[in-house]
């Protein structure tokens, strides 16, 4: 072979085009990415999204404010309750609600629990796509376990639509009460079981340290929030910015990474357990506190009557009448509240016109905007790494497309 | 708090843009700052780069449809956080819907690559110099911008839904 036939060799150097998706059983929901392969090594990519998009926002100016929470469900489906109270909050703002600290601290139950699920699905799914079935294995029972506290609170375990404009729709049974004991007693050691799994496993090191690295600047630049962020080295947490829910008044801390790659992310998903862990423990003792059976605030104008009332109590009758048919008087304006969902900060931008529903409903999607550096993040690296970069900053499809 | 951000930045923003600040007001928490087109681009990046300023995170980019005001029915709505002093605020800019031609900031901001091409795709608002200005979440040859007030929810041929009583 002389030199000259060697240099057009590298200039005639083929690449292969890879579709990874939209069906790909190692991305976990329906992504599409098109990557120019060398080999093994991803030279760059596209995404394409939008595969099940379900054109909520449009949906939103044509339904009543209390119809609109089962649509946030749907957004990021493995912690939907966050979602929920998302959506009652702002609401709520715009109405000028205050809410009971009783409900406050029971929707702060709520929302780390949820937190902890999505954390959970997480890191075991990054377990997963090493290899490392066991640990899913035995964390997932623990969802399950969240899942059935969820079930007992408002019926439903995946979409769960729980909570009211104006508090939460029943009280917490006492069984509930009894379900969540068990979960924190269940969940310590399982966690501490999990974490001697993978979290100091040289073979799990290995494969996640420096696989799909961001800096602190890109991460910022691209919009990041949430673990994804603070495993970059940067502790925006909306809990703490803009305290909801009074979260102010609870103790915890935020955990930091330091490289962004996808052993910090998974570090801040497992820290971030226990710090949701604590945060549940001392909202219970803070319930105690509290005057009992208090779950909404006195709000008649948005808050369903009980159905008793509803037929015996002529009042009741015409507040149940105008909620369902949307009559009730909303002012107008325009709000943002933003909660830290699962992946981020979760944004409501709502204006009212005074209407029956909003005039204009737009959801910051935390995943729709950090997804957007992916193939940024996965150039230059192998394939499977890139399957653990999506894995690791938590992409959830119904998120994504909205 | 006797000055609010909204006369801290309003000042600013007035002293150094002058007629190009078109209103200023409060919403809630938010102080809302409607600015003019021409100026638009050069008001996000005083605010990101100067050092009295620093609204460096762009939290979110969306369009707005109002059918009924004449001359500048479609709008972009930014809003912007300044992470180390915890101080968010709101611009807004509206447009023509005969020409909704509004500069992109993606030069400025990154992230707005898949937010404004995300609000391309429902309200067609041409961002000029976006380097990637295509549809997102839609279908590739879908025609018409579905989050415009027109656009209806449904098929409009359907004629076994009655929304008198239900719809908005």
């Amino acid at each position: 072979m002389s030199k000259d036939k060697h240099i057009t060799d590298i200039e005639e150097k083929e690449y292969t085009t890879l579709n990874l998706g939209p069906t790909h059983p190692a991305t976990h929901g329906i992504f599409q990415n098109v990557l120019k392969m060398d080999g093994e090594i991803v030279i760059e990519g596209e995404s394409t999204v939008g595969y099940i998009h379900r054109a909520f926002e449009k949906i939103a100016e044509h339904r009543p404010y209390y119809q609109i929470t089962i649509l946030t469900d749907r957004l990021n489906y493995c912690s939907s309750p966050i979602n929920n109270m998302g959506w009652h909050l702002t609401v709520e703002k715009l109405l000028k609600i205050e809410i009971p600290k009783r409900v406050q601290y029971l929707r702060v139950i709520i929302m780390e629990l949820a937190r902890i699920s999505d954390h959970i699905i997480c890191n075991s799914v990054v377990g997963v796509d090493t290899g490392a079935m066991t640990g899913f294995l035995y964390i997932f029972q623990l969802r399950e376990n969240i899942y059935d506290i969820f079930e007992e609170l408002c019926g439903a375990r995946l979409t769960t639509n729980i909570g009211r404009i104006g508090g939460l729709e029943r009280d917490f049974t006492p069984r509930a009460w009894e379900l969540i004991d068990i979960f924190i007693k269940k969940f310590e050691p399982a966690l501490k079981e999990f974490e001697n799994l993978l979290m100091r496993n040289r073979i799990f090191m290995d494969r996640v340290i420096d696989c799909g690295p961001i800096t602190a600047e890109k991460a910022l630049a691209y919009g990041f929030t949430g673990p994804n962020l603070r495993a970059a080295g940067v502790d925006y947490d909306v809990r703490v910015m803009n305290p909801y829910c009074s979260y102010e008044e609870f103790d915890f801390t935020i955990p930091v990474g330091t490289n962004g790659d996808t052993y910090d992310r998974f570090m801040v998903r497992e820290q971030e357990m226990w710090e949701s862990l604590k945060i549940v423990k001392q909202a219970i003792e803070k319930v105690k506190k509290e005057p009992a059976g208090v779950f909404h605030a006195d709000v008649p104008e948005f808050y369903l009557p009980p159905k008793e009332e509803v037929y015996n109590n002529m009042e009741a009758l015409i507040y149940h009448f105008k909620i369902v048919m949307g009559e009730s008087d909303v002012p107008v304006g325009e709000v943002y509240q933003a909660v830290e969902g699962g992946n981020g900060e979760l944004g409501f931008y709502l204006i009212s016109d005074g209407g029956r529903t909003p005039y204009r409903m737009h959801i910051r999607r935390p995943c729709f905007i950090y997804y957007q550096a992916y193939t940024d993040m996965i150039k230059g690296g192998m394939l499977s790494d890139a399957i653990l970069t999506m894995s690791s900053m938590n992409v959830i499809a119904g998120e994504l497309d909205a | 708090m006797t000055t609010t951000l909204l006369d801290t930045v309003g000042e600013k923003l007035k002293t150094k843009f002058g007629e190009g600040i078109i209103s200023s007001e409060q919403q809630y928490d938010f102080p809302v700052f409607t600015v003019n087109i021409n100026v638009i681009y050069d008001v996000l990046k005083f605010l990101k780069e100067d050092d009295e300023m620093g609204y460096t995170f762009l939290t979110t980019l969306c369009g707005l449809h109002y059918p009924n005001h004449a001359g500048k029915e479609i709008g972009v709505m930014y809003q912007l956080h300044n992470m180390q002093k915890n101080l968010r605020i709101r611009l807004k800019t509206f447009v023509s819907v005969n020409e909704p031609k509004v500069p992109t900031v993606t030069t400025l901001f990154p992230t707005a690559n898949w937010m404004e091409r995300q609000e391309y795709d429902f309200f067609g608002i041409q961002f000029t110099g976006h380097p990637n200005l295509k549809r997102i979440l839609n279908v590739d040859d879908m025609v018409a911008f579905p989050m415009r007030k027109e656009f209806p929810l449904e098929d409009g041929t359907r004629d076994d839904k009655d929304d008198k009583m239900f719809g908005r």
